[in-house]
């Protein structure tokens, strides 16, 4: 990546630490463009909600600590910040899991985004119908509880949460959770769409990697809490070992695990 | 306030009930004296009681509301209020400043609730929360009584407690339970259409359905807690008023709140109107049954009525009358 001054969001070899012992991230560093997509990939546990969260300062709710290192957006420094000062500046998260408010309705779910603008309700109604054309399925259900809707519109709906606050940055944690692979690819196409024609840069979270790499940009191979590996998301996918370990190909055909050569290759990866 | 047709029907239920009991058992019992403009007297007396039971459920209903949290500390802030108030009038001040003042002190009360316990406790199970509350409930207990001592205090408001004769001279009812009642009608009013349709109200439902959600969207916890407490502690003082000019301002107002428990069942621990219709139907409910079904057991029904209709309401519809029901997708 470029390095003309500060990126978008630079976050500088942080390092978490949840209730004082546990070290989820050993130093992790990663820059997000202005109008970017970056994809942060790795299994369970690798340290990608921890990454976001350590960004959105959600970290303090769960007793997690960014004990080294920091993180920079539009150049200054933001690990100080609570979240809602940090959505003012732009920066939102939508959470792993959707986290929808299931007794507020669809509609009342996207006005809780809109809580910290201050540019009155003309302006928000009109950010709620920019939502409902990227989304036309929330319309259908706007006074549905959310509780009631499914996975999917659940999704949809926390993703139009997270813009009604108009962000110019969103944090997304594992979208493809739980859903169906169409509802996967709909949902990476209006996040394409909102980063093309609203210019919100994403930092996605996924364990979808074939997904994630088709529709982003740069990404980022996250293992044990450290950043193994990084690239264009186009060289990345056609790298040898993500290949072999993230998206299920190889050149060679099928393989055992009991492949001696193989086996090394993979030591390396889990070191 | 959308009434589900359920709902409705066990509105309607019970109102038969209410109506048809009594009379059966006045034509059936000797010993009960029953006659309809007596009966409508009992039955407004109680749903006049009820409103009152109704104030102090009020305030359980908000901070549920808005952090998913039994507060056990309702009580405790009904007496605190009522304490402070008769406090600040008997040391001079003109009962509609003592009122001002009071409501300036629970809304510091509630900013420091917040800061001292409610801050470190964000994101922690809702259980620990209610433990919190049972300590702020004894500590509230203690605190107003040291300051403003223990003693039993008379609390006069002006209002006439002596009862009058309303439609044609037939029916007594006692004046002030009407004020109350005009009282807490505005009141609930005012929340429920805060609760529904404000940007904060919004708010306000959103923390209490997911903490962490709210947090990441932007809604700054702390001050959403600020504001339901505040609000709840202008709940309590109204009950504190209330409940004081009827009772004495003393200890035993902090135990009322175990009578807002069976409201709360009954109504659904997160709506406004339920606190409300569960009151009144707690209300009128035992009244009616204290008179016209204790004679033939031997009397004494009232202390354990409203607990018990609440028993059957937990096994029947755990989400009271209005409550929300628990979303749970398979």
């Amino acid at each position: 990546m470029t390095d003309n001054a500060h990126a978008f969001l630079e976050v500088n070899n942080i390092e978490v630490i949840y209730d004082h012992v546990i070290l989820v991230l050993k130093g992790v560093s990663l820059e997000v463009p202005k109008g970017g997509i970056v994809a942060l990939l790795g299994a369970n546990g690798a340290g990608k909600s921890t990454t976001l969260k350590a960004i959105s300062n959600l970290l303090g709710a769960e007793r997690g600590d960014v004990t080294k290192g920091n993180i920079l957006y539009k150049g200054e420094a933001v690990e100080s910040l609570n979240p809602s000062d940090l959505v003012k500046r732009g920066v939102i998260q939508v959470m792993e899991g959707r986290h929808c408010f299931e007794h507020l309705t669809i509609e009342e779910n996207l006005l809780t985004g809109a809580y910290t603008r201050r540019d009155g309700r003309k302006a928000i109604a009109q950010s709620l119908e920019l939502i409902y054309d990227y989304f036309p399925r929330l319309r259908e259900r706007r006074s549905s509880q959310a509780g009631y809707t499914s996975g999917g519109e659940q999704q949809m709906c926390a993703i139009g949460r997270a813009m009604l606050a108009q962000p110019e940055m969103i944090l997304l944690d594992e979208p493809s959770m739980g859903l169906a692979p169409q509802l996967v690819e709909e949902i990476f196409e209006i996040v394409k769409k909102l980063n093309q024609n609203e210019g919100v840069s994403f930092l996605l979270a996924e364990q979808n990697t074939n997904v994630a790499l088709r529709y982003s940009d740069y990404g980022y191979i996250m293992e044990n809490g450290r950043v193994v590996m990084e690239g264009n998301a186009k060289e990345l996918g056609e790298n040898e070992d993500v290949k072999e370990f993230y998206l299920g190909l190889s050149t060679e055909g099928r393989k055992s695990f009991r492949d001696v050569k193989n086996y090394r290759r993979r030591k390396r990866w889990l070191a | 306030m959308r009434l589900e047709r359920d709902v409705f029907y066990i509105i309607l239920a019970s109102l038969l009930l209410m109506v048809a009991i009594p009379w059966t058992a006045g034509l059936l019992s000797e010993e009960i004296f029953f006659e309809w403009p007596f009966f409508f007297e009992v039955a407004i007396g109680g749903l006049l009681s009820g409103v009152m039971y109704s104030l102090v459920a009020l305030g359980f209903v908000l901070i549920f509301k808005a952090s998913g949290v039994f507060n056990f500390a309702q009580g405790a802030m009904v007496l605190f209020a009522a304490l402070t108030l008769v406090g600040l009038n008997e040391m001079g001040l003109p009962m509609w400043l003592a009122i001002i003042a009071t409501l300036i002190v629970m809304l510091v009360l509630a900013m420091a609730i917040e800061r001292v316990v409610l801050r470190s406790l964000v994101n922690q199970e809702h259980i620990i929360l209610f433990m919190a509350t049972i300590g702020i409930a004894y500590f509230l207990d203690g605190f107003g009584q040291t300051i403003w001592g223990s003693e039993v205090k008379n609390l006069d408001l002006g209002f006439s407690q002596a009862p009058d004769f309303y439609f044609g001279g037939l029916i007594l009812i006692n004046d002030f339970d009407l004020i109350a009642a005009v009282i807490a009608g505005i009141l609930v009013i005012v929340l429920a259409l805060f609760f529904q349709y404000t940007r904060i109200g919004r708010a306000l439902r959103a923390v209490a359905d997911d903490h962490q959600a709210a947090l990441s969207v932007g809604i700054p916890l702390k001050h959403i807690w600020v504001i339901v407490w505040a609000v709840a502690g202008i709940v309590a003082l109204v009950a504190g008023i209330m409940w004081g000019s009827k009772l004495g301002v003393q200890f035993s107002l902090a135990l009322i709140a175990l009578k807002a428990l069976p409201v709360l069942i009954l109504g659904g621990f997160t709506s406004i109107p339920g606190a409300i219709i569960g009151g009144l139907l707690i209300g009128a409910g035992e009244k009616l049954a204290e008179v016209f079904i204790a004679p033939m057991i031997g009397g004494g029904i009232e202390d354990w009525f409203a607990y018990m209709l609440a028993l059957a309401f937990l096994v029947f519809r755990p989400q009271g009358l209005f409550g929300e029901k628990i979303i749970e997708r398979v």
